[in-house]
């Protein structure tokens, strides 16, 4: 199989700070793969270079052998790319299907005519998404599929998560970007999460992960290759098994002296 | 659908059994045409996010229109109502770069520097009559003069219900119109830029189009009241465009419920009616006035009707 995602040399500089620096990487499709470092080592930087948040300063970004550098973050979701947040992004005062119409963005009519005149097509679209919303959210925790109607402030933190990754997923997209899907959640939660949305990834077919984590069991377990950063460089790359073996990471992250 | 129409089918029998109460008409029809403003202040502010304290100035930019055109064109009058919202339309463009650009209480200076701009601008210019101000002809649309009573046999009311069947009407559309907004895709994105634009752009949502759109369809709802509101007045002059017009429709705005088009209709009528029922304390009127307004958002802090969540099922 070759590579989905592609990225060499890829630098960001904030003023004399290299957040990300001479970054090669490359997913192939279907896989998934851990990005770990210590806080500050360049992931969620990494996160917002591809999603065309920060543009590169350097290098280059290839996406299903398309260059996707510098093309602005709308582009970049509308190519396949979508992406949770470390922290909770959802709009708390809509509905969590509003939530998740957001997530489908690319695929609804927002011409003004159809929005407000000729309503048909708005209408059939609503309820095709309404029952893609259930059918998805039904694989997370089939009774919140019965609660899309209700604000998205009224559920448990580990609801919201579920929504917030359901809303990256809603769309189909080739590569989901999670940064760090843990906070703020319980080890088991963080599990069942994972195995969620594995389980969604095989019934999609070659849906691609790139997956920030600090919780190590949950990069060994889902995780077929890691890639260590530290100083926005990579520092290692393999197996988790392998990495966590390697002295210089150990260093870097796994608290070894 | 059912509570707009029984909401105007309401208005219109009020104003039969007052029918020949001019004051009380006037009031009514100020009433309808402040809501149609803070409809469109409404999809700025209360969906898009974007602030406007320029609200008294895009309604002076439709007032100005319609005074000009009036003047010295031969365009039909309803044209010339639409053309004063097209107008305020327009001049919101001047805006669109720094509303962009800006946010929060930034975004909030911008819109005051420019109602400055404007009131000067409408001021210094003899033109558009300077200080004293433009008077208007009377309104007609087909063979309807708005300025004559209405006299059908033993009927009689007074020339304002004109006014307020014609202003019951466009505020009807300008309801339809953000109600079917609202509960649209581009709806959700509007709350969406609004609530998060990060979130937003994630998911391909244009923000700046978006924005821009959001801003120019509310200036054009603005402009068009401020237009209709000139010829029922049948004069204009800077000082009906002042900067406490715009806290007014900012204030209707919270006061209702922002984001709720049926808040902002009673707060609208909250605030025009309220201080003339006071007439009797005289001055005292404006602080009891403000003392309720305080109270309403000290214990109402979403409003007197705040937002439904929106069912799009």
């Amino acid at each position: 199989m070759s590579a989905l995602l592609r990225c060499r040399d890829l630098s960001r500089a904030f003023g004399g700070l290299l957040a990300l620096e001479g970054l090669d990487l490359d997913v192939e499709e279907g896989g998934v793969l851990g990005l770990i470092g210590p806080n500050g080592s360049g992931k969620t930087t990494f996160f917002n270079v591809l999603t065309g948040f920060f543009p590169a300063t350097r290098g280059e970004v290839l996406f299903a052998g398309e260059p996707i550098t510098g093309l602005s973050p709308q582009v970049v979701y509308r190519k396949g790319v979508a992406r949770t947040f470390q922290r909770s992004r959802l709009c708390l005062p809509l509905s969590i299907f509003d939530n998740l119409l957001i997530g489908n963005h690319k695929h609804l009519d927002h011409r003004l005519w159809s929005n407000l005149v000729d309503r048909r097509a708005l209408r059939r679209q609503i309820e095709q998404t309404f029952a893609e919303a259930r059918e998805l959210v039904r694989i997370f925790d089939p009774p919140l599929a019965d609660r899309l109607l209700e604000p998205a402030s009224r559920i448990p933190m580990i609801d919201r998560r579920r929504i917030e990754v359901c809303r990256a997923l809603i769309s189909r997209p080739r590569l989901l970007l999670l940064d760090e899907p843990s906070a703020g959640m319980t080890q088991e939660e963080t599990m069942r999460l994972m195995d969620d949305i594995l389980q969604v990834k095989s019934r999609l077919g070659g849906l691609t992960i790139i997956l920030i984590e600090h919780e190590m069991t949950v990069i060994e377990r889902v995780t077929e290759r890691c890639v260590v950063l530290n100083y926005g460089r990579k520092i290692a790359e393999g197996a988790y098994a392998e990495i966590a073996r390697t002295p210089s990471v150990r260093e870097a992250y796994l608290g070894l002296e | 659908m059912r509570k707009g129409l029984l909401a105007a089918a309401a208005v219109l029998a009020v104003s039969l059994a007052l029918r020949e109460d001019d004051f009380a008409l006037l009031l009514l029809t100020r009433v309808l045409i402040v809501i149609l403003a803070c409809l469109g202040l409404n999809v700025q502010f209360g969906y898009a996010g974007v602030v406007n304290f320029a609200g008294a100035t895009f309604f002076g930019v439709g007032g100005y229109t319609a005074a000009v055109l009036a003047r010295s064109t031969a365009v039909p009058h309803l044209f010339i109502l639409l053309i004063g919202g097209a107008a305020a339309a327009l001049a919101g463009t001047i805006l669109v770069v720094p509303v962009l650009r800006t946010r929060g209480h930034y975004a909030a200076l911008v819109t005051i520097a420019f109602a400055l701009l404007f009131r000067t601008f409408f001021e210094v210019n003899d033109a558009l009559g300077g200080p004293q101000g433009l008077k208007l002809p009377e309104l007609r649309i087909g063979p309807v003069h708005f300025n004559d009573a209405i006299e059908i046999g033993s009927f009689f009311a007074s020339f304002y219900l004109k006014y307020i069947v014609l202003s019951l009407l466009l505020a009807a559309l300008g309801f339809a119109f953000v109600l079917r907004l609202e509960r649209s895709f581009i709806g959700v994105a509007l709350d969406c830029i609004r609530l998060d634009e990060i979130a937003a752009a994630s998911f391909g949502v244009d923000v700046a189009r978006w924005k821009i759109v959001a801003f120019t369809l509310g200036n054009f709802l603005i402009g068009l009241a401020g237009a209709l509101s000139a010829f029922m007045v049948g004069f204009i002059a800077p000082d009906n465009y002042s900067f406490g017009e715009s806290l007014i429709f900012v204030s209707i705005l919270l006061l209702g419920g922002l984001g709720n088009p049926w808040g902002l209709s009673l707060a609208s009528a909250v605030v025009l009616l309220l201080p003339e029922k006071l007439q009797v304390i005289a001055e005292y009127r404006f602080l009891l006035f403000a003392a309720v307004v305080i109270l309403i958002l000290l214990f109402r802090p979403a409003g007197l009707l705040p937002r439904p969540l929106r069912r799009l099922t």
